[in-house]
């Protein structure tokens, strides 16, 4: 045959590599994302998971003993190669340690151990141990004795009926430890703020009286019923106090791993499970009921243990206000920018400043937050509104309200860039045809382009929110707490309380990981928390997204 | 209906500046008593800035009739056509000098409202432009932005447009899906029925057929052919035989001024000026 043709000749594209770079770069990037969120999601998860208990028995002759013990257990939290390992270790499995979570932190003073793995002449998992949640000092992990009642024999823990009896106990408490809450909570809370109203009202006549009006009649009564309310406090306080002895009474006697024997009232036990003894099932039925926990209680001991409720709650409340605020301040700037100024170098130059505000440190709104929002408007506000409770702020210091402004604030470039955005993709002839049916300018915004425009804008909004929902440290100026006693949306009048502090996700992560006195500890709850946070920015980036697609399907156009 | 037939009785008679006619055939097409001076142009010269795209038209259009305004592109036709209902007011740095009159009056009056203006006059753009709302939403949109509520009276409106638009039949089942949902020929229907919703008195077409298949184009003809019955209809077009086919008179634009004008059988037959003959014989343009 004759030499190959035009078509046959092999070319080499120009530009192949690339093509092959620009994969890697995105493979990079998708493998670190993804990398991270397995972290998170696996890390997050296990902190719920049961682990089995080891006990482990040191050497006789070379280990250093724990407590005057040669055996110690706990979960066995990861092993790792020793940081400092000693000289005569000779063989790779020997240079090794293992962390264990200990528990009994009351007695032991700390919660986790570093063991070598040198040291262990054996390792077994025993039957029978108990991990008991409590509400202080972290869980308990020990062996059940007896259970003491005042006025009865022990209840010995062989006896058959020994763990549902106890498991009746823990409810028992539990239901006093919810009586106790609502008196204190809400009773005594009730009382509490009539006695402060009374006590404004007291201050305000006070204040009459030394500008010589005769309110002495007023103020005979307002004192009548100041007794009145503290004979109720009384009654209530009295019945707590009895509540609170009832809850002392039952003891669990337990003897410790390491051989100590321990009491540990009733009332503070909140649950427990015997790690070792349950099956595949039973261990996911654990799983769940600590997941469902966290999700649904408050947390306890500086927020280490117990739910992070009042936390997503407070992230919710605060994502949903900043974005009532920050979509109508956007969309309206956004309309005046492209619809109705003039376009000249001013506008040019207002659009360039409105993208550089993108890029200003977080901090630096939280500052400005703090200066203008909670100093100058909070503090008029207080001046115009709360003037009897001064010196105590009201809404003079940081709040709920304050904090999704701030961020508002903050995220109100993106919106209005997607705005803008939004609105120049909308058809010059759409717009013409508006107008031509004799519609006003306004009209034809708001009747066709701003619902053209709609799914963009949401688009902006869906950036904003996982911008806003993330951020942590304008939070910490303008009103986000570690602890918050009440949930910024309750049931008592205003039900709304935007002035409260509030608790955040984000924070909260920040206080676990970096505040908390036992790091270690945190770990898993830090983990937890981060999978939480990111599973409630998607799921309000879903309702947004789902919405958007709503609009889209409405105007079924593939425009935007 | 049959283009040759509608040439062949077309009437005779007219001036460049000043078109007149007799009643076309089918007399009950066009009702008596019409206004020949609906729209009178005078003088008109158009600037984008500093460039002249108008100079010096004047033309009158008559009313419940169909005037073409034909030329090459570029020639201003459009232009003079968005003049008609103020949509050059939107471009930055358009001006003009002279005056248009409707019924009469300057709508260059400082003290007429340009959406008093725009109520009266429809317009049907080159591509059609549906709002991203129903159908229904569609053609009562002139009557919602001025402020009308009443069920009743909006849906009646919606049926007799549509009818009118002869789309009625092919959307009365689904008036409350999207607009954008309708095909090309559907759209640019609507957009005529929506033009025609407000009982405009005159409607302004431009180039409505340039996007639409020979089928849909066809379809339109019809309609503008009904619709002179009631409404004054002024129709940019690069088609020929389209101005040929449905319009009564036919101005002629070059390079921005007003070549020719006149019944639309003298300028497609026995035009005055050699440009003129030219442009229509195909020979440029």
């Amino acid at each position: 045959m004759q030499g190959r043709g035009p078509w046959q000749e092999r070319v080499r594209a120009p530009g192949e590599p690339w093509v092959w770079f620009t994969a890697v770069g995105l493979t990079v990037g998708l493998v670190m994302i993804l990398g991270l969120l397995g972290l998170v999601l696996v890390q997050g998860l296990k902190a719920f998971w049961p682990r089995r208990v080891v006990e482990i028995t040191l050497k006789a002759d070379t280990s250093p003993q724990f407590r005057g013990s040669r055996v110690l257990a706990g979960e066995r939290v990861l092993e790792r190669r020793k940081r400092h390992p000693a000289v005569e270790v000779a063989g790779p499995s020997e240079d090794r340690e293992w962390q264990l979570f200990l528990g009994n932190k009351d007695v032991y003073g700390q919660a986790f151990r570093f063991v070598d793995v040198a040291d262990v002449e054996r390792v077994r998992m025993p039957s029978g141990l108990l991990r008991l949640e409590r509400t202080e000092y972290g869980p308990l992990l020990a062996y059940p004795v007896a259970l003491e009642s005042p006025g009865a024999e022990p209840l010995p823990a062989e006896h058959p009926a020994f763990l549902a009896t106890l498991q009746q106990r823990i409810e028992e408490a539990h239901q006093r430890r919810g009586e106790i809450r609502r008196l204190e909570k809400k009773e005594i809370g009730e009382l509490n703020r009539q006695l402060e109203k009374l006590h404004w009202r007291l201050r305000a006549l006070e204040r009459r009286q030394a500008g010589g009006g005769d309110v002495s009649a007023e103020l005979a009564g307002i004192r009548q019923r100041q007794r009145e309310l503290e004979a109720a406090y009384e009654t209530l306080a009295a019945r707590a106090r009895e509540l609170r002895a009832a809850q002392e009474r039952d003891r669990l006697v337990c003897r410790l791993p390491t051989g100590e024997e321990h009491r540990v009232p009733v009332g503070r036990l909140l649950s427990f499970y015997a790690p070792n003894d349950l099956g595949w099932f039973g261990r996911l039925q654990v799983f769940a009921t600590r997941l469902r926990e966290f999700l649904t209680q408050e947390p306890r001991e500086a927020n280490t243990e117990g739910g992070i409720f009042p936390a997503i709650f407070g992230t919710f409340v605060m994502t949903v206000l900043m974005s009532l605020a920050v979509t109508p301040l956007g969309v309206v700037a956004a309309l005046y920018l492209r619809e109705y100024a003039r376009q000249g170098w001013l506008t040019r130059a207002v659009r360039i400043a409105v993208n550089n505000l993108a890029g200003v440190p977080s901090i630096v709104f939280g500052v400005f937050g703090l200066g203008f929002f909670v100093y100058v408007l909070g503090g008029q506000v207080d001046r115009l509104f709360f003037a009897e409770r001064l010196p105590t702020p009201t809404f003079g210091t940081g709040g709920l309200l304050w904090a999704s402004l701030t961020l508002a604030l903050m995220t109100v470039p993106v919106v209005i860039v997607a705005t803008e955005e939004a609105l120049a993709a909308v058809p010059r002839s759409t717009r013409e045809g508006s107008l031509a049916c004799g519609a006003s300018q306004w009209q034809t915004i708001q009747r066709v382009v701003l619902p053209a425009a709609a799914p963009g804008i949401l688009t902006g909004l869906i950036l904003a929110m996982a911008r806003g929902a993330g951020e942590v440290a304008p939070l910490m100026l303008v009103g986000v707490v570690k602890l918050a006693p009440e949930l910024p949306i309750n049931t008592t009048f205003p039900y709304v309380h935007l002035d409260q502090k509030f608790m955040h996700l984000g924070f909260h992560i920040y206080d676990l990981g970096f505040q908390s006195p036992d790091s270690d500890a945190a770990q898993p709850m830090v983990f937890a928390t981060t999978l939480f946070l990111l599973a409630l920015v998607v799921v309000l980036n879903l309702t947004a997204i789902g919405l958007r697609n709503h609009l889209r399907r409405k105007y079924a156009s593939g425009a935007f | 209906m049959d283009a040759d037939s509608f040439q062949g009785t077309a009437p005779a008679g007219g001036t460049a500046v000043r078109l007149q006619t007799a009643e076309p055939r089918g007399q009950a097409d066009t009702a008596p008593g019409y206004d020949p001076r609906l729209i009178e142009i005078e003088h008109f010269d158009f600037f984008y800035g500093p460039q002249q795209v108008l100079f010096d038209v004047n033309l009158t259009i008559p009313e419940r009739h169909v005037t073409a305004l034909i030329g090459p592109s570029g020639c201003g036709k459009t232009t003079l056509l968005r003049s008609l209902n103020r949509m050059n007011d939107l471009i930055e740095g358009a001006h003009h000098r002279g005056d248009i009159r409707i019924r009469g009056r300057s709508i260059f009056d400082p003290h007429l409202e340009v959406i008093a203006l725009r109520k009266r006059i429809g317009m049907v753009f080159q591509k059609s432009n549906p709002f991203p709302k129903s159908i229904f939403e569609n053609v009562v949109y002139p009557l919602r932005v001025a402020g009308v509520r009443q069920r009743a009276v909006l849906e009646e409106v919606a049926e007799r447009s549509l009818r009118a638009a002869a789309l009625w039949d092919e959307v009365k089942d689904r008036l409350h899906s999207s607009a954008l949902g309708l095909s090309g020929g559907q759209q640019q229907r609507l957009c005529i029925a929506r033009a025609i919703a407000n009982q405009p008195e005159i409607l302004l077409m431009d180039e409505p057929c340039s996007a639409l298949d020979p089928v849909a184009t066809a379809r339109i003809e019809e309609l503008i052919l009904e619709l002179k019955r009631q409404f004054t209809i002024v129709i940019v077009t690069h088609n020929m035989q389209q101005a040929a086919r449905i319009s009564d008179f036919t101005a002629f634009f070059y390079l921005g001024r007003l070549e020719e004008a006149g019944p639309t059988h003298k300028i497609f037959t026995s035009p005055k000026s050699k440009r003129t003959e030219d442009y229509v014989t195909g020979r440029f343009g």
